[in-house]
């Protein structure tokens, strides 16, 4: 995803004079299209996340669009507080490009898995945060917001896999929903979307109708989809790679309990920091049980539960 | 145009509304807006080139020690840049002036409060004006230690190695921070040496000498290959016999009797 993602950079800083790239030293083999075609608008800040986010929004407030890239836990933690006091409070238009959420970055350990970013940047209301399910939709958001006027965080994935269905759609404070059931909803977050197809279509063939209904934004938070999707479903499972709390789980809960729904969630995802544990993301995915069997098997677990408490 | 004003009338102006709005308010930080008050004066009266303050080519200022804000909203009143009104509202229940500036006041180009932020902040808009071809300058007045922050040194060796020269940093040598002298808490010695290992062109200068600090900022090169810092000796809370270099008036309020003698001290020094 992040080497579409960078494609579609070039193409809308081609037409957008206002487009920088800063990064902190890392993107070989993805940002060479940028800097090759536009040398005088890329900046390697060197190993430096939180000069970078000052010096985006000093840029900004100048009237540029500066794109800072690095490793999502990197951009995202270590320089939060500029980008609090920064692009937020001056309400600057920088895009923080975070490359791999969850275990994109599996052998790399611990300090490189990016399992709170969706948390700890949510709840700054004046941060919009998009997070892709898939090429196609990052392509889609990057131009959809290319002229927003407030800061927005973008949650890249290192890999593409297409999404079945979602063919590129992306809104603004929407989700974009997958399938027809009204049996359980299965909400994601970015690219657990794929593996969420693949279990709903598993489940589909025992009896158990699933929708997936992908969010990939957050301020603004698509809450009204939400409510009219749970609405209808006496299950919602949420699965992301990421902390239980923070993410779209967390959101479905606050949707849930603030209208009301009679709809039981549970929630998919990380629930202790991964020590002293490495390895590819698909055996990291199946450790934390977020493949497209373990949701399945959740999910089977959790609609007989259901039909037991009714 | 404005009438001009003399950076040493500016100064005393600074000092005076510190003092009277700090008491009025009750609150503290007025050593640290003392020590930086004669700088103020000399780039709001004489250096900072506004047009405008819509003006995008416009010099930036940006108080990256924000504490000092109250010396800030005084200089920019003197100047007339901020309604003199403005200032009774300081620290006031709803007001946008409170102990450190945001850009919601008139005439603060960024928001600050955080040590360790202001020369990055400062650092992109030097960038921005070289990208635009602009011959707008940037200055970002640091406290010494704030020079304690890792950060401030990624914006040092960014800003050396892109030669920006439009880019000025001040930094407030008064020796103290909040809980003691800058020497016992956290060694910055030599800190010029430091700057110019680090590829800055140095000047060291009085932080009180109204002229020396114009002669030395006129002289820099905005064109050159190395941005330019001032490391400005001042006395922390300059002007009042009893608060000179004394750690407690980082956060003291004053008492009555503290402010009737450091406004008569004020007058005797500047009639």
């Amino acid at each position: 995803m992040r080497n579409e993602f960078a494609d579609a950079l070039v193409e809308l800083a081609e037409n957008d004079p206002r487009v920088v790239l800063l990064t902190g030293d890392l993107g070989f083999m993805v940002l060479e299209c940028f800097s090759d075609r536009f040398p005088d608008r890329f900046f390697n800040v060197g190993v430096a996340e939180q000069n970078m986010l000052g010096i985006a929004t000093g840029l900004a407030d100048s009237g540029y669009v500066p794109f800072v890239y690095s490793i999502a836990t990197f951009v995202s933690m270590r320089p939060y507080e500029f980008l609090r006091n920064g692009a937020i409070l001056h309400d600057l238009p920088i895009r923080v490009v975070g490359v791999g959420g969850g275990f994109d970055y599996g052998h790399n350990g611990v300090t490189h898995f990016a399992l709170e970013d969706v948390g700890i940047l949510r709840v700054q209301p004046g941060l919009t945060v998009i997070a892709p399910a898939d090429a196609g939709q990052a392509r889609s958001a990057l131009f959809a917001t290319a002229d927003l006027a407030r800061p927005i965080y973008f949650r890249v994935a290192r890999e593409d896999a297409p999404v079945p269905g979602l063919d590129g759609r992306f809104a603004l404070g929407r989700v974009q929903v997958i399938g027809d059931g009204d049996d359980l909803a299965i909400v994601t977050l970015g690219t657990m979307a794929a593996p969420a197809v693949v279990a709903a279509d598993v489940l589909a063939e025992e009896g158990i109708n699933a929708i997936v209904v992908v969010v990939p934004t957050f301020n603004p938070t698509p809450i009204e989809d939400l409510v009219d999707t749970l609405g209808r479903v006496p299950l919602a499972l949420t699965a992301e790679a990421h902390y239980v709390t923070g993410g779209v789980g967390s959101v479905v809960a606050e949707v849930i309990a603030e209208h009301g729904l009679h709809c039981r969630l549970v929630r998919c995802g990380v629930t202790e920091m991964p020590k002293g544990i490495s390895g590819s993301q698909e055996y990291l995915s199946e450790i934390y049980g977020l493949t497209a069997q373990d949701l399945v098997r959740t999910a089977q677990r959790a609609a007989r539960s259901q039909l037991q408490r009714r | 145009m404005r009438p001009a004003k003399s950076a040493g009338a500016l100064s005393g102006e600074i000092r005076r509304v510190v003092l009277e709005q700090s008491k009025r308010a009750n609150v503290g930080h007025i050593g640290s807006c003392l020590s930086v008050a004669d700088i103020l004066a000399v780039l709001f009266a004489d250096e900072l080139r506004v047009e405008s303050p819509a003006d995008p080519d416009r010099d930036r200022f940006i108080l990256s020690k924000g504490h000092a804000a109250l010396a800030l909203y005084a200089a920019l009143v003197g100047m007339g840049r901020l309604d003199a009104k403005a200032l009774q509202t300081f620290c006031e229940d709803g007001s946008a002036l409170g102990t450190h500036p945001e850009t919601a006041v008139p005439g603060i180009d960024f928001s600050t409060g955080s040590l360790g932020h202001g020369l990055s902040l400062g650092v992109g808009a030097a960038l921005a004006a070289r990208m635009e071809g602009s011959e707008r300058r940037v200055f970002v007045l640091v406290s010494d230690a704030e020079c304690n922050e890792g950060s401030l040194w990624e914006a040092v060796m960014f800003a050396a190695h892109h030669r920006l020269a439009n880019l000025v940093a001040i930094v407030d040598l008064n020796g103290q921070q909040a809980l003691g002298f800058t020497d016992d808490v956290l060694s910055l010695s030599p800190l010029a040496d430091r700057w110019r290992a680090f590829g800055w062109d140095v000047q060291e200068v009085d932080g009180h000498d109204l002229g020396r600090l114009c002669d030395v900022i006129n002289g820099l090169d905005p064109s050159g290959q190395a941005p330019h810092v001032l490391i400005a000796r001042t006395v922390f809370g300059k002007g009042v016999s009893y608060m000179e270099n004394k750690i407690a008036w980082h956060y003291k309020p004053m008492s009555d009797d503290e402010y009737l003698q450091a406004l008569s001290e004020l007058e005797t020094a500047s009639p």
